[in-house]
């Protein structure tokens, strides 16, 4: 199983698209516990990078993420600015000089994505922010690829591990970024952060992992 | 809803345009990246203060560009950080070769965009020290929030910490200057109606018409809690007890009275509101020294107000009265 530079592509539109369907649902979600700005935000992000990406000629992998990372950090702004940017960056620096990616090389980078996203906001599990879709997709990928799991499989349970790590934000009280001012108020919403972050792993699936074996 | 705006995609845009249409003896204005520079940048051998912060808050940051106060202000998209290459290229554009102070707000957009800026400012040879303003005693402070919030004290860190550069002080100086600031000021802010983003064009809350909002944010974030409306004597006792009490400040205390517009809200009530806070601190054995009164850091068109107060000794005094000449404060030149 190889992910190739097209792939790659696809899964980015993929993001920007469902980023641009679920614009005023995020932004709803962040007017409850925060600034009403995230779909907003990474919608304006995604477009930049769409409009980058349709530019781009061919180059590796690395380079593409690294690519969209830039592109993120200075189009997006807030904290998912910093935050989505330093994600790309990892993936991208994860597969620097890559033409193609395997299962392995794909564990390797969301693990170094979610690094990166961890040291860049200080957030750990549970603090009701993007990072608790991020560290269960993570997991869940890993442990499918060591079990051997089809590439298509692990992709999925990462998503579906994303997708309830999201839901789980929402019985959390927040203790990073602008919802931790609400205190217990930011308890009974759905994190927009973790949101966005789902819906990066569900398009991953999507696109990733639909090819034969 | 009702707005003198053309396209809300466009409203950072056509505002920057109108600054520099109306302020071109005083800044430039700088388009993609987006940014505000004092016209004579760099001034040589004086450290440069950049700011910045989302839109919506008028006039700070960029009417607060020019002499003796801000170097440089980096305005974001409504509500939301600006990012890192507008903030390195107006780094770049005001240094003088003496250093560059960041003044940012504790938001945590803006601490990880302007982290990332200074890092990026420095590896191109800039000596760059970030201050942080965060005086916000609705928030606590404590391992479990995101620290208080940055308000009020912002605007009276540009005021004195440009006065302090203008004296051509180092910027470990300078720095120390806007540390004391913070160390010395607390905020309160409260709502009476939300505010709406252009993007998102409706409000961000909702409050009842008997209901107000105490411990509001500057971007209508929900504050401490929400309560039935009140007569002014009891907002401003509601609103400045936990302010004396945080810093604490004593009897005999000199200070800084900032009664602050959130945009919505008529000069005549936030002097309603300056009378009877000038009453309750004289209550407490409390003097004021100086005022300000007015909309400064506001939320769009928020009805509300917030209080700063900011302790003050003959420094802080004489930095303040020193001469200003920028959009939003002007005087003694």
């Amino acid at each position: 199983m190889t992910v190739t530079h097209d792939d790659v592509v696809r899964w980015i539109r993929a993001f920007a698209d469902a980023i641009a369907e679920n614009k005023d649902s995020l932004t709803d979600l962040d007017s409850a516990i925060g600034d009403a700005d995230h779909g907003i935000n990474m919608n304006r992000g995604m477009t930049a990078v769409m409009a980058k990406l349709d530019g781009a000629g061919s180059a590796d992998v690395g380079a593409l993420l690294k690519t969209v990372g830039m592109t993120l950090v200075s189009s997006v702004g807030g904290a998912g600015g910093p935050l989505y940017g330093t994600l790309f960056l990892r993936l991208g620096a994860a597969a620097d000089g890559k033409d193609e990616l395997t299962d392995e090389d794909w564990v390797a980078m969301v693990a170094a994505g979610v690094e990166g996203v961890q040291s860049r906001g200080k957030a750990e599990a549970n603090d009701k922010t993007m990072v608790d879709a991020l560290i269960p997709a993570r997991d869940a990928l890993a442990a499918a690829v060591a079990a051997g799991e089809p590439f298509a499989d692990a992709l999925r349970a990462a998503a579906a591990a994303a997708e309830e790590g999201m839901k789980a934000t929402i019985p959390l009280v927040a203790r990073k970024g602008r919802a931790s001012y609400l205190g217990e108020r930011s308890a009974g919403h759905q994190d927009p952060g973790a949101t966005s972050s789902w819906l990066l792993m569900r398009t991953a699936a999507e696109t990733l992992g639909d090819h034969e074996d | 809803m009702k707005k003198l705006i053309n396209d809300p995609e466009n409203v950072v845009r056509e505002e920057l345009s109108g600054i520099a249409r109306a302020h071109g003896d005083l800044v430039e204005v700088h388009i993609d990246p987006h940014y505000i520079v004092r016209k004579d940048a760099p001034v040589q051998g004086k450290v440069a203060l950049v700011s910045g912060g989302g839109s919506g808050h008028e006039p700070m940051h960029g009417g607060f560009v020019g002499m003796g106060m801000l170097d440089a202000a980096c305005p974001g998209e409504v509500f939301t950080s600006p990012t890192p290459d507008q903030m390195e290229a107006a780094t770049k554009a005001v240094d003088g070769g003496a250093g560059v102070v960041h003044i940012v707000k504790n938001y945590t957009g803006d601490v990880m965009n302007f982290e990332m800026a200074a890092e990026l400012a420095r590896s191109e040879g800039s000596e760059v020290e970030s201050v942080l303003v965060d005086d916000d005693v609705a928030v606590q402070d404590s391992l479990y929030t995101a620290g208080r919030r940055g308000v009020g004290a912002t605007v009276l860190m540009e005021k004195i910490a440009g006065a302090a550069a203008e004296q051509r002080r180092p910027l470990k100086e300078v720095v120390d200057v806007c540390r004391k600031v913070n160390d010395s000021a607390r905020s309160m802010g409260m709502a009476l109606t939300s505010c709406t983003v252009p993007a998102a064009g409706k409000p961000t809350f909702e409050l009842g018409d008997d209901e107000m909002e105490i411990g509001i944010g500057i971007h209508g974030e929900p504050g401490r809690e929400r309560r039935k409306m009140a007569p002014v004597h009891d907002i401003v006792e509601m609103m400045t007890t936990p302010i004396v009490d945080d810093l604490p400040f004593k009897s005999g205390d000199q200070v800084l009275a900032f009664v602050n517009g959130m945009g919505g809200t008529p000069l005549i009530e936030l002097y309603i509101v300056f009378n009877e806070l000038a009453a309750f601190l004289e209550g407490r054995g409390i003097g004021i020294g100086r005022n300000l009164i007015g909309p400064y850091i506001t939320s769009l068109e928020m009805q509300g107000c917030s209080i700063t107060l900011l302790k003050l000794d003959d420094e802080l005094t004489d930095l303040w009265d020193a001469p200003v000449k920028t959009p939003g404060l002007r005087w003694g030149v």
